[in-house]
């Protein structure tokens, strides 16, 4: 039972975050929303966002889930050390880390360099915007998913091994499946913070048109030039965002009696 | 198999003979999980080897430890553990050594034929553990690991298990260790007993004699006999550390001088409120630590023995309980008759 003047703070709380969303929604033009979202300039940053956050996502899937799966299972004292670095990008400002990406893989960076003389070249391209968007996602994707995996404990891998089932097998037809619920929900989570990533997209790509301004670079733009666009494209980002994230509670609820 | 895990203090050595069931019995911590992980390969000893006919699983001198997907040994735990994303056919159907054949052939085995369909979800307690078994026996394993899987079931879920497990351990001619605390599956499914203790074996051999004359604390409580440990005279009198004597039949591997037990009964003991006068028998002056009612007697716990031991246990009808106004606190007294009293050479 909680004590009545808990709902007061928590209902002030509750408003902080629901009230810019109301004003943003009453500041919006409505009579030229439509034309405003489908400018030239606007369906091509909010395509290149959803590209880029979707190839994110699938870069944070593909290393996310052994990184996840290994702190959650190894007790090694490495992976122990390794913990608390590879979560950092959690409290890194975005800034920070889009220098840091600069200084791996720009034209100088530890890595770049030696990109740069093969001819490759990744700082201010959209594959920029996929690892600055990888880059802060990740840790997202990997403690959702250590949680669901130490929750769900070694047990069932162990009687597959017990059953004969080769590490491999165990991995694909055991861990993986029974993940599922987590996976999906960590996927969202990384792919909703992909979709708003700003600074490290801005010091790592630049924004070039078309290649490296996704919506949030686009919308911040737009506020100097034309506050009606930005509102607009604002209320978008809130919608895509709001779907993907009413998504992942529906996910999660089936997730919990999905078996 | 033989094992030293000395992070849990465990050292110990056994054999089980083909197609034979050993039952491992110990308080908990004693180390019996622990022997299990070892022959599962989940726990590397510091020492020992692991034998399964001549193929070696564990040998820690020549540095051999073979995956636990390797080893053929099956593993039934308390929580049946199938997998919840799988109908029950594929969970038996998992093991590479099994098929969907195999599946229909092991279910139908553990009387679960007809759950094929059913999500893991669907099943009863006694159902899902069924299943596990089935699952672990269409993987082919050489031995059988149970780790009290019939703990969490009801009564007649139990029995049900038990008797498929009778079935199945009986005519396959697999070896099996089985983890339990429940005298009855000792009874109906074990051939020999071991009794752990602190990571150490207490005391071992075939059922019927260990669990007639047990040489262990945990062994007796187990068997619901009464023990008592001192020292022997020829005589027949045992005399414990603290000075009290026991009078009794001594058998015959009984050593004047050595370490012995004295085994009774509990329906052997007379309980009393006053010191019985003039009478040959063995008398031992008692506090109640509880009452416990078992059918028609009462069970009359003493506090425990001055060297540790299990307390001394009493079992009278509810008349005399009610006649002697018992409760726990009160100091009574505990009489045998020296022919109720064995007394053994202690292990």
């Amino acid at each position: 039972m909680l004590p009545r003047w808990i709902f007061i703070p928590a209902a002030i709380g509750a408003l902080f975050v629901v009230l810019p969303l109301i004003a943003v929604a009453a500041k919006v033009n409505w009579l030229h929303f439509w034309s405003l979202i489908t400018s030239e300039s606007s369906t091509t940053a909010l395509l290149l966002s959803l590209k880029t956050a979707a190839a994110s996502t699938a870069l944070c899937l593909l290393l996310g889930v052994p990184m996840a799966m290994v702190l959650a299972r190894s007790d090694a004292r490495l992976v122990r050390m390794a913990r608390p670095l590879i979560l950092l990008p959690l409290v890194l400002p975005p800034v920070v880390g889009g220098i840091a990406l600069l200084y791996v893989f720009g034209r100088l960076g530890v890595i770049g360099e030696y990109l740069n003389a093969a001819g490759i070249q990744i700082a201010f391209t959209t594959t920029a915007v996929v690892l600055a968007q990888t880059f802060v996602s990740l840790p997202f994707l990997v403690i959702a998913l250590e949680g669901a995996a130490r929750t769900a404990g070694a047990d069932y891998e162990v009687v597959a091994a017990t059953l004969g089932a080769r590490p491999t097998t165990v991995w694909w037809r055991v861990s993986l499946p029974l993940l599922a619920p987590g996976l999906i929900s960590g996927a969202v989570l990384a792919f909703a913070r992909s979709l708003g990533e700003f600074g490290a997209t801005l010091t790592f790509a630049g924004s070039r048109e078309g290649v490296t301004r996704t919506l949030p670079l686009e919308i911040y733009l737009q506020r100097e030039s034309d506050a009606d666009a930005a509102v607009a494209l604002s209320l978008l980002l809130v919608a895509v965002a709001a779907i993907v994230v009413v998504g992942l509670g529906s996910r999660r609820l089936r997730g919990a009696n999905a078996w | 198999m033989r094992a030293v895990v000395e992070s849990r203090g465990v050292d110990i050595e056994f054999d089980v003979g083909a197609g034979k069931v050993l039952a491992l019995l110990g308080p908990n911590g004693a180390g019996k999980s622990t022997a299990l992980h070892v022959i599962a390969g989940l726990v590397h000893p510091d020492r020992g080897e692991v034998r399964i006919g001549n193929r070696v699983l564990t040998d820690t001198a020549a540095g051999v430890h073979v995956a636990t997907h390797d080893r053929r040994v099956g593993l039934l735990l308390q929580d049946p553990l199938l997998f919840p994303h799988l109908d029950v056919t594929r969970n038996v159907a998992f093991a590479p050594r099994s098929s969907r054949a195999a599946a229909a052939h092991w279910l139908a085995e553990v009387d679960a034929a007809e759950l094929g369909d059913r999500r893991p979800r669907q099943l009863s307690g006694g159902q899902a553990q069924r299943v596990a078994l089935a699952r672990a026996l269409a993987a082919e394993p050489d031995v059988l690991l149970l780790d009290e899987p019939l703990a969490g079931l009801d009564v007649a879920a139990a029995t049900a298990m038990r008797k498929v497990l009778r079935r199945v351990l009986a005519r396959d001619g697999r070896c099996a260790v089985l983890i339990t605390h429940d005298l009855l599956d000792v009874l109906t499914l074990a051939d020999h007993v071991l009794v752990l203790e602190e990571g150490r074996i207490a005391e071992a051999g075939p059922v019927a004699p260990v669990l007639a004359a047990p040489r262990s604390r945990f062994g007796a409580r187990f068997a619901g006999v009464n023990l008592v440990g001192g020292t022997a005279d020829p005589d027949g009198v045992l005399t414990t550390q603290w000075g009290t004597t026991w009078h009794g039949s001594p058998g015959p591997d009984v050593v004047a001088g050595e370490s012995a037990v004295a085994l009774f009964k509990p329906a052997a003991v007379a309980v009393y409120r006053d010191k019985p006068h003039g009478s040959p028998r063995n008398t031992v002056e008692v506090t109640i630590a509880e009452l416990d009612s078992r059918g028609p007697v009462i069970r009359v716990r003493a506090d425990e023995q001055s060297d540790g031991a299990p307390g001394l246990a009493a079992d009278i009808t509810a008349q005399s309980a009610a006649e002697l106004q018992l409760s726990p606190g009160d100091h009574v007294y505990f009489s045998v008759k020296a022919q109720e009293v064995t007394i053994h050479l202690s292990s």
